[in-house]
């Protein structure tokens, strides 16, 4: 305490919980763990996800997956870029939330300016992946014969452990611009972005469940994100051999779909593409006669 | 056709008080520049025209006139933006500038569905619940291409073309602007554009948010005028490319002035499509589906279902249940927000409908009109029906624009088809039936660009529209809308 | 107004030959009706002519001969503080309340409708259904709201649905018969429009949407399409039906659009109590503020409102 009659403010500290079904409770495990900066100093007390947060997260997802994949792809569009617009009037906070976990300023400054764009840039597809990969197709009988993309259902994602923000933006925005919903693991070691996102996802009109956001310890979650049975597929941004491994070997229970995505750079144009929305599309192709 | 017994009565009892939209917020000026390299600028001879209300022929605004030497600035703008900035500018920022005018329009959007009905004639329901969300719809769905483009077309690397010159009319004033400006710029193009002479007003207000949301100058023009300073455009050396929607004859006129120059073209013009009901239809539905074909924006559609031909077996029904439809429809004030159909954009428009209806007698048809009452002062037409005339009418050939419906029978699927492509236009059609297999074998013979199933006239930004032989050439939206405005050879 | 029981066609007619429906050009029809715009002393006549049509309904396995009295004398008092009210068409009660009802209301013109025929499932024997019906008939019932045998219905055994409605109407007597299609089970707007043929045939006086025991109840497309089988019937046979949307009215705002579906699809002849009623029970307050902001131009509170 101070002797020189300060009357500095007192700040008051943020709470980091996590994002299930539209809200914001802390883990049901009551456990957590402790990010600290690189000088040792207490940064926040991260929720600890357990299994039973998946669990819940998992039924939210899969509650809001009719009405997300129904929604006219107009309006997904529309959602993304309003994301985009609420994270670009909160970009200092997240700035300053990556300088805090070790960034510095000027790198942090331009991973959030990308993310920004890249929510952009994936709502642009949101009308018109479909018109890319669809077909007509040419069958010799006299039938109309069309493929169409559906989205897959509900996407677990262990987005990528040395990326605070880009990582996980990167890989929510062409899963849910498909229609799908997802669960999302944040990083680990950079996890309080995660939590931010989740509260501007929830001023952008996202409705409930469609994107969940978990934090906690890698270990003790990847294997439920790996084997839940009513989980239609997996991403895993993960560089260790292993750890890729044994998630398709576990997904292999209800034969989820394995999307894996190591050794990317993602900030990197080339990072951004339409056939990331096409990894948690499904096709399905119709017959009709063509007579009287 | 036979007296119905049991009879349907509309019009006393219960009446709908007026219900007038709020224009106090609207803001018109009394006089409109040229809008040329980011700036109003005054025309260089100094001559001005007006736009009046059609509903009720009062003045709006007094508007530039642009002569061949404001063109010739625009031009040079726009090349001065295609060389500068706008081709050295990264395609996803050229993308958010394109988001921001769709953004800007959404919040403007009330503003532009009040002036755009008091301009045109067209009722306030429509100009709000449908042209302005779908212009904004259009800059939306085009500013996602911008960075994406060479997904469209495997195998090539797209190029812009440079400048084009743009040229669009008075039925749909605001979206005609969308649909010529959002690809053009999003495919990396400059642009001149010439709203119609009746309705410049939407076109000029969209140059103010195209300056608010800050394009660098040039990048758009909007260059008011008639005909003459249509031809000038067309005309001019340094136009790349000429996008045209408006009539057959003008667009004729259009592609012989520039053969031989190299210049890239669409045209996007007129339309006599066929509404076809099977007495398998679910015949409400598809009353109600020519009802839109052809009633509403007051028959000033080229794809309008300005042709019925019902399946002999349910012809009366068909008939009976459109007349009784027809009584609903409500003729007045476009400001008013339960007017279905307002006024006629023009009096020569009106002429030119009145003379059509004449003639549909003179050819010995059968007329019948809504009973409607319509305002004094202004243009307007009743909803008619034409019964009694067949494939060699001229009503039934020629292209009226106004909400008159000319009624023919048929009896297999196969004279359905055959009337229905007996004409030299091909811009839509419509097929009424339950029957999917039917559908699928109409779609496959009939010769027209759109084809519209168990519904009409629906329009999306996502959905490729344009015609056949004498309805145009070239595809609007969607990814096909794309090619237009690019270079694609090797 | 007079309910005089018309005779039925009687037969059971051609239900391959139904109109076949268009959901999706059904929905944008409704929609089109919502944005009419209603205001002045044409939202004032709607207003009042829809208290006028309004059904008071209380349909509660624990309704007591109280809450049944509470419930007529909030329908022949609707709000004192405003003078030159309409009174309500009918109340709607079930069969054992029907002489609380009656005795409730004494000799004002309002009418006693009965729900009859094991409201709401239908499932019983018909010999239950008839007896149910005449009792209720007996203890004063001006009005019969029965119910069709769904399950019956979707099996594709017209002629048992058909034979039902005609044994119930007979029963009625001199009472009016509304038939409930309950068209949140019928599935499909087909479906709808084939048993809105069937019952009118058979001898339904009025065609209700409802029972307002499930969801979806009344709805604008599900009664467009009844309004547009009985348009098409009154083509054929020049005979009027009336028409109930029941459930899922509770505002004044949506009241007021079904009203110009009903204008724009029959015309006036059927803008009366006697050829439409709506089957609602909070929709009179909303309606009663609505007026009371329309004399005054301030939006009003429930508080001020009596709630029976």
């Amino acid at each position: 305490m101070t002797m020189t009659g300060s009357t500095a403010r007192v700040p008051v500290a943020k709470t980091y919980k996590i994002y299930i079904d539209g809200k914001f409770p802390r883990t049901e495990s009551g456990r957590f763990f402790t990010l600290e900066d690189k000088d040792g100093n207490v940064l926040a007390n991260i929720c600890r996800g357990s299994r039973k947060d998946f669990r819940n997260a998992v039924v939210a997802a899969r509650k809001a997956f009719p009405g997300w994949s129904a929604a006219s792809a107009y309006l997904r569009g529309q959602i993304l870029y309003r994301i985009a617009e609420m994270l670009e009037g909160r970009k200092e906070q997240f700035v300053a939330e990556l300088h805090l976990q070790g960034q510095s300023k000027r790198r942090a400054q331009k991973e959030v300016d990308a993310a920004i764009d890249r929510l952009i840039y994936y709502a642009g597809w949101s009308d018109k992946y479909q018109q890319v990969f669809s077909a007509v197709n040419p069958v010799s009988s006299s039938h109309f014969n069309f493929s169409v993309l559906e989205p897959t259902g509900v996407v677990s994602v262990l987005s990528p452990d040395d990326s605070g923000l880009l990582g996980l933006v990167s890989n929510i925005a062409p899963v849910i611009v498909g229609g799908n919903t997802c669960v999302v693991l944040a990083s680990t070691k950079m996890p309080l972005c995660a939590v931010s996102f989740a509260e501007v996802l929830h001023a952008s009109d996202v409705p409930a469940g469609v994107v969940n956001i978990l934090t906690g310890y890698r270990e003790e979650l990847t294997g439920q994100f790996a084997t839940h049975m009513d989980v239609n597929a997996i991403i895993v941004c993960d560089d260790d051999a292993q750890v890729a491994k044994d998630v398709q070997y576990q997904a292999a229970d209800n034969i989820k779909r394995v999307i894996q995505r190591s050794d990317t750079d993602w900030s990197k144009e080339a990072a951004q593409n339409p056939y990331l929305i096409k990894d948690t599309q499904e096709t399905k192709t119709t017959w009709h006669p063509i007579g009287s | 056709m036979s007296t119905d017994p049991n009879k349907l009565a509309f019009n006393d009892g219960w009446q709908y008080a007026p219900a007038p939209e709020s224009t106090d917020h609207v803001k018109i000026d009394d006089q409109y520049e040229l809008f040329i390299g980011g700036e109003f600028v005054a025309p260089e001879e100094g001559r001005y025209f007006e736009s009046i209300n059609p509903a009720t022929e009062e003045t709006l605004s007094s508007v530039a006139l642009a002569s061949s030497a404001d063109v010739d600035r625009a031009v040079k703008a726009a090349r001065k933006a295609y060389n500068g900035a706008w081709s050295k500018m990264k395609a996803a920022d050229r993308a958010k500038y394109i988001y921001r005018i769709a953004r800007i329009l959404q919040e403007r959007a009330r503003e532009f569905s009040v002036i755009e009905s008091l301009d045109g004639g067209k009722p306030i329901r429509e100009s709000r619940d449908i042209d302005v969300p779908l212009a904004a719809a259009h800059f939306f769905y085009y500013a996602g291409w911008a960075d994406k483009l060479e997904y469209a077309f495997p195998g090539r690397k797209p190029e812009p073309l440079g400048v084009a010159g743009q040229i669009i009319p008075w039925n749909f004033p605001l979206l005609m602007a969308a649909w010529k400006i959002a690809p053009a710029l999003a495919c990396g193009n400059t642009v001149v554009l010439k709203p119609a002479e009746t309705t410049p007003l939407t076109a000029l207000k969209l140059a103010e948010v195209i300056r608010d949301a800050g394009l660098p100058p040039g990048v758009v023009n909007i260059v008011t005028g008639a005909g003459e300073t249509g031809a000038a455009i067309v005309n001019h050396e340094d136009v790349d490319k000429i996008a045209f929607t408006g009539s057959t004859e003008v667009g004729r006129l259009i592609q012989r002035s520039i053969a031989g120059t190299g210049k890239k073209y669409t045209l996007e013009l007129g339309g006599k499509a066929a509404n076809i009901i099977f007495a398998d239809a679910a015949i409400d539905q598809a009353v109600e589906g020519i009802v839109n074909g052809i009633f509403f924006n007051q028959g000033h559609v080229c794809c309008a279902g300005s042709r019925l031909i019902v399946q002999e077996s349910v012809a009366d029904e068909v008939v009976r249940k459109l007349k009784d439809r027809m009584e609903t429809l409500i003729i007045g004030d476009p400001l008013d927000k339960n007017t279905d159909i307002g006024a006629i954009n023009s009096a020569a428009q009106l002429e030119t409908i009145e003379s059509y209806l004449r003639l549909g007698q003179e050819e010995g048809a059968e007329m019948h009109q809504s009973s409607c009452a319509v305002p004094e002062r202004g243009y307007w037409c009743r909803p008619t029906i034409f019964t009694g005339v067949s494939q060699s009418n001229r009503i039934v050939q020629e292209e009226i624009f106004g909400p008159v419906l000319a009624i023919q029978t048929f009896r297999t699927l196969e004279e359905g088809l055959t009337k229905a492509n007996n004409t030299p236009y091909g811009l839509s059609g419509g097929v009424w039936t339950d029957k999917g297999a039917k559908i699928f074998k109409m779609t496959q013979g009939l010769r027209a660009g759109v084809i519209w199933a168990n519904t009409f006239n629906k329009f999306d930004p996502t959905s490729p529209f344009g015609g056949y032989k004498e309805s145009g050439v070239g595809r609007e939206g969607g990814l096909h809308g794309l090619g237009a405005y690019l270079r694609l050879e090797e | 107004m007079t309910l005089a029981a018309v005779p039925s066609t009687r037969q059971l007619p051609d239900l391959g030959r139904v109109a076949l429906v268009d959901e999706v050009g059904v929905k944008e029809r409704a929609a089109r009706f919502q944005t009419r715009s209603i205001k002045k002393e044409s939202k004032i006549e709607a207003l009042k002519m829809i208290l006028s049509m309004i059904d008071l309904t209380t349909l509660e396995g624990m309704d007591t001969p109280g809450k049944v009295q509470q419930l007529c004398q909030k329908a022949i008092h609707l709000h004192d503080a405003m003078p030159d009210l309409p009174h309500v068409a009918a109340v709607c009660v079930y069969p054992t309340m029907v002489g609380v009802a009656k005795k409730a209301l004494g000799t004002h013109d309002i009418k006693v409708a009965s729900v009859a025929t094991a409201f709401p499932s239908g499932m019983a024997p018909r010999q239950i259904k008839l007896e149910e019906t005449r009792i209720a008939v007996e203890d004063g019932a001006d009005e019969i709201d029965m119910v069709i045998s769904r399950g019956a219905f979707l099996q594709g055994e017209y002629a048992f649905v058909f034979d039902e409605i005609a044994a119930i109407k007979e029963a009625c007597g001199a009472a009016h018969l509304k038939v409930i299609l309950e068209t949140g089970e019928l599935g499909t707007l087909d479906r709808v429009r084939r048993a809105s043929v069937l019952a009118m045939h058979a001898g339904a006086d009025f065609i209700k949407t409802s029972t307002g025991k499930i969801q979806p109840a009344a709805t604008l497309p599900v009664t467009l399409v009844m309004l547009q089988a009985i348009r098409d019937f009154y083509y054929e046979t020049g005979r009027m039906i009336g028409m109930k949307p029941a459930g899922g009215i509770s505002t004044a705002k949506l009241a007021v659009h079904y009203l110009v579906m009903l204008r724009e699809t029959l015309g006036n002849a059927w803008m009366t109590p006697e050829w439409y009623r709506f089957g609602a029970s909070s929709l009179a307050n909303d309606v009663l503020m609505q007026l009371q902001k329309q004399a005054t131009g301030i939006y009003q509170s429930p508080d001020y409102f009596s709630k029976d």
